[in-house]
């Protein structure tokens, strides 16, 4: 149950967005979506949410394929968060969160009664904190509340899969938090295109890792997010340390050099683990690795001299 | 009862509240168009009191116990005054409910027919069949004259598969400016009689050659077209965050934009046909009802119909009686009161987000 990706591909003009995709996600599962720019991560959200259709594979949510449904069907189940949607006339909270209800309503009146998707509509902004808001009109929201009606719309379809397109972008970081968090308590099988792979890493349960249209890492976070792997999709310079409360890797960036980057000594609760090939290959034993403010792992600049993009190093 | 059920209660009932007023809205401006009606068949040059407009409508709906009406002034009544304020009805609700969709549907809080050329390509479609002789085909020729011009703006406005509300006007000017230059020409090139005064009719609308024919055309389409557009409000709302999102409420994008513009197209179509490209009301209406039903469609739509038809009788009204025994063409009038308002628009808080 739960999402299942299998051998996706899209392409547009013969060039290939997406090239054989596969993930199984469980229900209740939230999942990160990373990748570079033109990775193909907003196209692998549009094909789950029925949008487009593959050129091959299929898509599954709880064992039923998608696109053998019509739209409205697949509105009912899967709910989707653009990046930074403005409404073209001045909403209020309440008609944006009641936008959800549109898939459930008749195809003709439409639901004159619509007593019932006021109810909905109302637990569902109820759900994220926002009951207070819900007189308010759309522009006069800060962008953290706008995402959050947005979530309240979502949830007023009552979806079993929620998608969301980069939806931390331009939110200070109270917002970005508040909304991840959020998300998670949901409790929804979720789906989100991420840049910041630090808040990936803190928030999702799983990591599918895109470079180029394929899946080049799909696991944990601490599985994934290794900096060998980011040094080859991302062709940056990093290290991974273990977050001193969370325990998740946090990724620590370090500014792109022309000269190979000079080993870094760490004071006080950061020590270099030393400079080691071979010891992040294994996901498992990277993950233990990651103690409490501990470099785990370092990629140099010199080491990235020919990345090899299509190598599988989920494998 | 628990605090939230109480809560939830009170929202029903102040919903109820809500409801109840937009139904006296509806009540009264209904209420306001037919005494703006009967007010607009007494008013012109020969007095016909309101008595006299009710007993001859009375009279020859066959109701019981109508006083006599003179034979002239009941064909006054009859067959000059109520046709035309009765298409004047008609061509300003469904300008008024045409300008609706456009806004919707395109997200562009300027679209109208008038403005994006869907009105003069409809009359350089109606002149061409009218100068043919063939004058039974008005309607279809105008509403292939309006569809034209909605597919060359939007094709001219579209630029990497997206269409900007700057774009889409500019390019619909320049539609507008073709479809009035080809309208002049034809009439000219035919020329006879009153040229200037039939150029002037078709390029800012004219009320004034309204018989029960026109009733029949723009009635007709009022109701076929705008049973079908006011039917499809719920699609409508799914637009208000743009394709995608309308996409993922389970709209069929693409099949409901161009079945509404097509709609569209026809009401246009039906109204030019009958009247001439009358400017503005399009614009103006829905943004003036929107602040009165709020943006959702399902109210927004039956009181545009009602405001529209209110506006283009008042409109049209003041056309012929202000410079009497002169008569404006009713186009002049509504860009009067329509060119202060697209300024404010354009000026408008939102205006930056356009271009």
């Amino acid at each position: 149950m739960g999402v299942r990706l299998d051998r996706v591909s899209f392409r547009i003009g013969g060039t290939a967005i997406l090239d054989g995709v596969s993930a199984q996600l469980p229900t209740g599962s939230v999942t990160g979506l990373l990748g570079p720019n033109g990775a193909g991560k907003s196209t692998l959200l549009r094909l789950i949410a029925g949008l487009d259709t593959p050129a091959g594979g299929q898509v599954e949510l709880d064992g039923t394929a998608l696109h053998g449904l019509t739209r409205r069907e697949t509105a009912r189940r899967v709910a989707l968060l653009e990046q930074s949607a403005a409404p073209s006339v001045d909403l209020s909270v309440r008609e944006v969160v009641l936008l959800g209800r549109i898939p459930h309503r008749s195809r003709l009146l439409g639901g004159f009664g619509g007593e019932d998707d006021h109810r909905v509509a109302e637990e569902s902004l109820a759900l994220v904190g926002g009951s207070a808001l819900a007189a308010r009109l759309w522009h006069t929201l800060s962008g953290g509340e706008q995402q959050r009606v947005q979530i309240a719309r979502a949830l007023a379809q009552r979806p079993s899969l929620l998608l969301l397109d980069e939806p931390t972008n331009h939110l200070d970081v109270s917002a970005q938090l508040g909304l991840l968090g959020q998300v998670r308590s949901l409790g929804l099988t979720a789906i989100m295109a991420l840049h910041d792979l630090n808040l990936a890493a803190a928030y999702c349960d799983r990591i599918l890792l895109l470079h180029r249209g394929r899946l080049v890492a799909a696991g944990t976070p601490a599985e994934v997010l290794v900096p060998e792997t980011i040094a080859q999709v991302y062709g940056v310079d990093c290290d991974i340390v273990a977050h001193p409360r969370g325990g998740h890797p946090v990724i620590v960036f370090s500014p792109a050099a022309e000269e190979p980057h000079p080993p870094v000594e760490f004071d006080g609760d950061f020590r270099s683990s030393g400079a080691g090939e071979a010891k992040n290959r294994n996901p498992e034993q990277n993950l233990r690795r990651i103690r409490r403010g501990r470099l785990v792992g370092r990629a140099v600049r010199a080491e990235l001299a020919d990345p090899d993009p299509t190598k599988d190093v989920s494998a | 009862m628990t605090a939230d059920e109480r809560a939830a209660t009170a929202r029903a009932a102040g919903r109820a509240v809500a409801r109840g007023r937009y139904l006296g809205l509806v009540a009264a401006s209904v209420l306001a168009l037919l005494l703006v009606c009967a007010a607009a068949v007494a008013v012109g040059p020969a007095d016909v009191g309101l008595a006299d407009v009710l007993a001859s409508v009375g009279g020859h709906l066959g109701l019981p116990g109508m006083t006599d009406v003179p034979p002239l002034t009941d064909s006054i009544v009859w067959q000059l005054r109520l046709p035309r304020v009765l298409t004047a009805a008609a061509v300003g609700a469904g300008l008024a409910l045409s300008g609706a969709v456009m806004q919707s549907v395109t997200r562009n809080p300027l679209a109208d027919p008038y403005l994006l050329g869907l009105s003069s390509g409809a009359s350089l479609g109606a002149v061409c069949v009218v100068i043919l002789g063939v004058a039974f085909a008005l309607p279809a020729a105008a509403f292939l004259g309006a569809l034209s011009a909605l597919v060359a703006t939007l094709s001219i406005a579209r630029v990497g598969g997206t269409i900007t509300p700057g774009r889409a006007v500019l390019s619909g000017l320049a539609i507008a400016q073709l479809g009035a230059a080809g309208t002049s020409f034809v009439i000219f090139w035919s020329a006879k009689g009153d040229s200037y005064r039939e150029i002037l009719n078709w390029l800012l609308g004219s009320l004034a050659g309204s018989s029960w024919t026109s009733v029949l055309i723009s009635g007709s389409a009022l109701v076929v077209v705008g049973t079908g557009i006011v039917l499809s409000a719920t699609r409508l709302d799914a637009f208000a965050f743009g394709d995608t999102a309308a996409a993922s409420l389970g709209i069929n994008v693409n099949a409901t934009r161009w079945a509404l513009l097509g709609a569209v197209a026809l009401l246009t179509g039906a109204m030019v046909a009958v009247s001439g490209a009358i400017g503005f009301v399009g614009l103006i209406l829905p943004h003036l009802v929107r602040g009165l039903s709020g943006p959702g469609h399902r109210r927004l739509l039956p009181l545009t119909v009602v405001f529209g038809a209110l506006f283009l009788v008042v409109a049209d009204t003041l056309a012929r009686t202000v410079f009497d025994p002169r008569e404006l063409p009713v186009g002049i009038i509504t860009a009067l009161i329509g060119v202060p308002v697209f300024i404010v628009l354009i000026k408008s808080r939102r205006a930056a987000a356009w271009a």
